[in-house]
């Protein structure tokens, strides 16, 4: 039997770990020329040659196991955790050719720890381009080890570092420094008092101090009797050790690295002139961002008329094709307009993921970073928050998961406390759908008044987010260390696989995590709205029958007999048909209206006093005050697990009590208050709009915020102040508008 | 005594022998030491953070963490 080689793959941020790690396991994690992109482990399989297993690890990037950040202890605790399930066989530590002296700094500290560890120098096809030359052989004498010169971009070097793995009991073991040299009488104290420990890890277990948030850290060992020294003395000597590795670094590679100067050709420093210029910098970011809007709004509008008339159509098919009865109603109203209500998100939400994707990849997410970080300063926020609230335009619970590579918990704690503000994809379909109902067509400037609605409820979003953090960082009272340092990745043309798949996964997850709430949301809507207990709905047919035959049908229904019989004599009359005969077909036509008419008054009255409809009842004053009816109230209610539900509830709310099948946003238009005035009118719309940018509904974003904080209380917190918010905002604008 | 934040655009400068525990250990990883340079690269808006090319590694760092960083200003000799 093989037993599975457990294989650590480890390194500085942004050298290629997850492109390896991809390529090593056919899985597809999300890369990015952003350094911290994987905050987390992640886990696959690998096969070795002649049938052996490994158990590969892709771990986020820490630059020496001196952690300062919580993404980086999580590589230390596993290196130093020699009864953790994945402690490493074997490390393969990974490093980019072009900055390979520093990289190798954490190799000599992995190597010193004593496990076996494989060297890899990735980015391999940058080396003529930088007039960098190579003696492989000589290196790994020098640094007693393997190395596998691989470029993930081109696929070379993959299967040496296979073979590697799969050859890893005949590494070397020997440390590369003598660790005692760092302070000869200290370390002989520790050896004494701890003879089974190697003193080097005893040594990195001491001066860890991982204080920066108040997360009960595992005990790695109880250590705390080694403080024999103050902690200035202890990091006067972490600085002897770095002086002293980049010594040994330095000397190994004086004879085996070459830097052609004349060769080396850079873009990165003129790029940057242009790209983080005081002025330019931040037209050429506007820019960006004004493009991303416009991309969103317009270019997505022709795919997604194009499903929703497919989901149409489709509905309207089933009713015609199947058998009539429950299995097809519900098919056709439940289930398919609750789909139909998200998959018409999917190629705008595609966009935005590409968009995010591409500035990730191309390695221009540091220097917004960069850009930003001194304006973010007065709201407790650092240039890092901002990647977080870019990437929070997404998804909010990725973009929590980001804050993990700020160093100060202050910041960070204020950073998971703010980024739900910002307009995640699942606002999308409730933004996009209202607008489209309340904001009128036409343009200033070149940009079309919906695309600057859209753009405002973004400002809106972030803004809301500056300003909450600014409140936050008045009230929480947390001392917390403070260093920012961010690195500035070269420029890379972004690899348009790994573009390709963060956008499918991205928008396959979105999909199918928002598809299960709302099949089994759609299907118990349903089931509600076409059923009641009440005579009322039992006789609905005989009760609306009579009011018709007593009253006639309401203004609604006259009106939409009207206009289809006007726009029926427009037609004809470019036709020039005899006036007996267009008088012959306006009756039969008038005759067809009227019966459609009169189903339709019957299906909304049922739904009216089905189970929904009252449960919706009770509900409604405590929305009415914000311009809702109690459809708008149900949805409102659902749409607490995701904000997206919304559009899936009404499409299925409406198509229950309607006849017709219609677009999603036809049936929305047609809705009427009690006034027989369209109930989505600006205010109604707008007050929704400011309702869904405020609010936290979002089950999975709380599920987040409480693992990062560790605390029911902040995302307790959180959920209650969104909540009046938005309830707050939205009853003011309603009021003032209506 | 002059610093990072003393650099001009494109110059360079050799990190000075520091006392031991001004700057942070990350730092130091970074290739921080006395003897290597440091090249000003860019200046955000409001005169921060820095960004600076330290042997190598370019990154960018507040302006009270540069104001730490000691060195010899290396005047321009080679043509531009
Ligand atoms: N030119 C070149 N670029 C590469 C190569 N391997 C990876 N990259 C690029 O390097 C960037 C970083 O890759 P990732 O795989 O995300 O790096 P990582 O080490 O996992 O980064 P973190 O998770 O942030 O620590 C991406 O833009 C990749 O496309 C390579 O062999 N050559
Ligand atoms: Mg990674």
């Amino acid at each position: 039997m093989s037993k599975s080689i457990n294989v650590a793959l480890i390194g500085n941020p942004n050298t290629g770990k997850t492109s390896i790690f991809n390529q090593l396991t056919g899985l597809k994690q999300k890369v990015g020329n952003y350094p911290g992109i994987t905050v987390e482990k992640k886990e696959g399989i690998c096969k070795l040659p002649r049938g052996v297993k490994a158990h590969i690890l892709d771990l986020p990037g820490t630059y020496s196991l001196n952690t300062t950040s919580l993404d980086e202890s999580l590589v230390v605790e596993l290196l130093l955790n020699k009864n953790d399930k994945d402690f490493p066989d074997v490390a393969v530590v990974i490093t980019d050719v072009e900055n390979l002296k520093r990289n190798l700094f954490l190799f000599t500290q992995i190597k010193d720890l004593k496990i076996p560890a494989i060297l890899v120098i990735n980015m391999a096809d940058r080396m003529s381009r930088k007039g960098i030359s190579l003696d492989i052989e000589a290196m790994e004498k020098q640094l007693d080890t393997k190395i596998a010169l691989v470029s993930t971009r081109k696929g070379e070097g993959i299967d040496r570092i296979k073979e590697l793995i799969a050859d890893y009991r005949s590494l070397s073991t020997a440390p590369n420094l003598d660790a005692s040299r760092i302070s000869p009488d200290y370390f002989k104290n520790l050896q004494k008092a701890f003879p089974n420990e190697d003193p080097y890890k005893l040594w990195l277990v001491i001066t860890q101090d991982v204080n920066f948030m108040p997360i009960e850290k595992k005990q790695i060992q109880d250590a705390t009797s080694f403080f024999t020294k103050s902690k200035e003395e202890l990091k006067k000597l972490q600085h002897r050790e770095t002086v002293l590795r980049y010594q040994f670094i330095n000397d190994t590679l004086k004879s085996t690295y070459k830097v052609d100067q004349l060769a080396a050709k850079g873009l990165r420093a003129s790029i940057d002139k242009i790209l983080t210029h005081k002025v330019f910098g931040y037209l050429i970011f506007f820019a960006i961002l004004l493009l991303i809007f416009q991309t969103i709004f317009e270019w997505s509008s022709y795919p997604m008329d194009f499903i929703d008339e497919q989901f149409a159509a489709a509905s309207e098919w089933i009713k015609n094709t199947l058998p009539a009865g429950l299995f097809t109603d519900l098919l056709a109203e439940g289930i398919l307009a609750g789909i139909g209500g998200v998959v018409i998100f999917i190629p705008q939400i595609a966009f935005l993921f590409l968009f995010i994707s591409l500035l990730e990849e191309s390695g221009y997410m540091s220097r917004v970073v960069f850009l930003m970080d001194r304006l973010m300063r007065p709201f407790g926020l650092s240039g890092k928050s901002v990647v977080p609230l870019i990437s929070g335009n997404a998804c909010a619970i990725p973009a929590i998961m980001a804050t993990r590579t700020i160093e100060n918990w202050k910041e960070r704690l204020i950073t998971i406390l703010v980024t739900p503000f910002t307009t995640c994809s699942a606002r999308l379909p409730v933004y996009l759908i209202l607008i489209a109902l309340v904001i009128p067509e036409g343009s200033v400037l070149g940009l079309s008044y919906q695309a600057l609605t859209l753009m405002l409820l973004y400002l809106l979003g972030f803004g809301m987010a500056l300003f909450s953090a600014m409140v936050l960082d008045k009230i929480l009272k947390i001392k917390s260390r403070s260093l920012f340092m961010v690195e500035m990745p070269t420029y890379r043309m972004p690899l348009i696989k790994n573009v390709g798949y963060t956008v499918l996964e991205k928008t396959k997850s979105f999909v199918f995590g928002a598809g299960k709430i709302i099949l089994a949301l759609s299907i118990v809507l349903w089931f509600l709205g076409s059923n009641g207990y009440s005579d009322d709905f039992q006789n609905a047919e005989e009760i609306v029958s009579e009011r018709i035959t007593n009253e006639g049908l309401s203004t609604y229904s006259n009106n939409y007999i009207q206009t289809n019989i006007d726009s029926y004599l427009e037609e004809v009359k470019s036709e020039g048909l005899a006036p007996s005969a267009v008088q012959d077909s306006v009756q039969t036509l008038t005759a067809e209206l009227t019966e459609s008419a009169k189903a339709q008054e019957i299906a909304s009255y049922k739904l009216e006093h089905s189970y929904i409809g009252q449960a919706g009842k009770a509900f409604e004053p405590i929305v009415k005050p914000l311009g809702y009816d109690w459809k708008i109230g149900i949805a409102v209610l659902t749409s607490f697990a995701a904000r997206e539900v919304f559009v899936g509830t009404l499409a299925t709310i409406y198509s229950v009590g309607s006849d017709e099948e219609e677009t999603i946003q036809n049936r929305m238009a047609a809705e009427l208050d009690d006034d027989g005035k369209p109930l989505f009118n600006l205010a109604t719309g707008v007050s929704l709009m400011l309702f869904y940018a405020l609010a936290m509904q979002c089950m999975s974003t709380l599920a987040i915020v409480k693992r990062e904080t560790n605390s029911w209380k902040w995302p307790m917190i959180q959920l209650g102040f969104m909540s009046v918010l938005a309830y707050v905002v939205a009853l003011a604008a309603y009021q003032i508008l209506a | 005594m002059a610093s990072v934040i003393d650099l001009a655009y494109g110059q360079k400068g050799i990190i000075k022998d520091f006392s031991e525990h001004v700057l942070p250990i990350k730092l130091l990883e970074l290739g921080c030491l006395p003897g290597n340079s440091v090249e000003l690269v860019q200046i955000a808006p409001l005169n921060d953070p820095i960004y600076i090319n330290l042997n190598g590694s370019h990154i960018a760092i507040r302006r009270s963490l540069a104001q730490l960083i000691e060195l010899d200003i290396v005047e321009e000799t080679q043509a531009p």
